[in-house]
């Protein structure tokens, strides 16, 4: 992460608002347009609810990225939960363990540019996300 | 906890979503809804989500369980006011509100209510016409 980059540890209810919050401010920061900070806002409240609901909660940590020719925002979410067993059932549209829509993970990854999902079970999830201005 | 507030106006119940919702406060406007349409017998629901910057899963299935349980109590609800990169997002998220009644603001949105009620009156009235045993046209 670079050092413009900060954190919020997601615990509660309230933690997913600050993280949306967050999200908002560094993408206006970085001129996403309007639609890509949305999308990118409603990625991240999708995937930091998934970190207190699945998770048991864990962090969020979002910073600015430069890649030399475009800026973006770059989103990692990290818990310890019981992490997923099967990637394509979570991947697909309506599937959900939790009494959701099931449209979390497939809908999230849907709205950014780049996503990518390391998880083991027993020992947790880390999905990190890339939304870069076009 | 904060808490959206729950305007009557005549047969109209009329909600604007004003902040950033947690999800739990999502969960108590279901609530404070049913209540206030089956204290006020009103049927219509208007809730206008012009302020809101995002409609994630969550604030989308609470709409959607809202227009379903105001349809059990026998009210209609229409959600008004939808920003562009709002529906842009939801419908790429995957979520195309089936169900929910959509209107671009609060005052197309009563026009919307008013004429739903007059077809539902008319609904009403064919029913009771085929109850009576009046030998309408029928195909069966």
């Amino acid at each position: 992460m670079s050092e413009q980059g900060q954190r919020i540890e997601v615990a509660t209810d309230q933690d997913v608002v600050r993280v949306r919050q967050l999200v908002r401010t560094l993408a206006v920061a970085v001129k996403l347009s309007l639609v890509d900070q949305t999308k990118l806002v409603t990625a991240a409240s999708e995937l930091a609810r998934n970190t207190l609901v699945y998770g048991g909660g864990g962090s969020v940590e979002v910073a600015p990225v430069d890649n030399g020719r475009r800026k973006g925002i770059r989103i990692v979410f990290s818990d310890q939960g019981p992490g997923i067993a099967d990637l394509d059932l979570a991947f697909t549209d309506g599937y959900t363990s939790g009494g959701g829509l099931g449209l979390g993970l497939s809908g999230a990854r849907r709205l950014v540019d780049e996503f990518d999902i390391v998880t083991a079970v027993g020992e947790g999830t880390t999905i990190t996300v890339t939304k870069w201005c076009r | 906890m904060e808490r959206v507030p729950v305007l009557k106006i005549g047969d109209i119940l009329l909600v604007s979503i004003q902040i950033d919702m947690e999800d739990q406060v999502a969960l108590q406007l279901q609530e404070d809804l049913a209540d206030r349409i089956v204290a006020t017998g009103c049927h219509g629901v208007i809730i206008d989500i012009s302020a809101l910057d995002i409609v994630d899963s969550f604030v989308g299935r609470t709409l959607a369980t809202i227009a379903a349980i105001s349809k059990v109590l026998d009210a209609e609800t229409v959600v008004v006011g939808m920003r562009p990169a709002v529906a842009i997002t939801l419908v790429e998220l995957g979520l195309s509100l089936p169900g929910i009644r959509t209107a671009l603001n609060v005052e197309l949105g009563m026009e919307l209510l008013a004429r739903v009620r007059v077809d539902h009156f008319d609904d009403d009235d064919e029913e009771d016409a085929g109850a009576t045993g009046t030998p309408a046209a029928s195909d069966s």
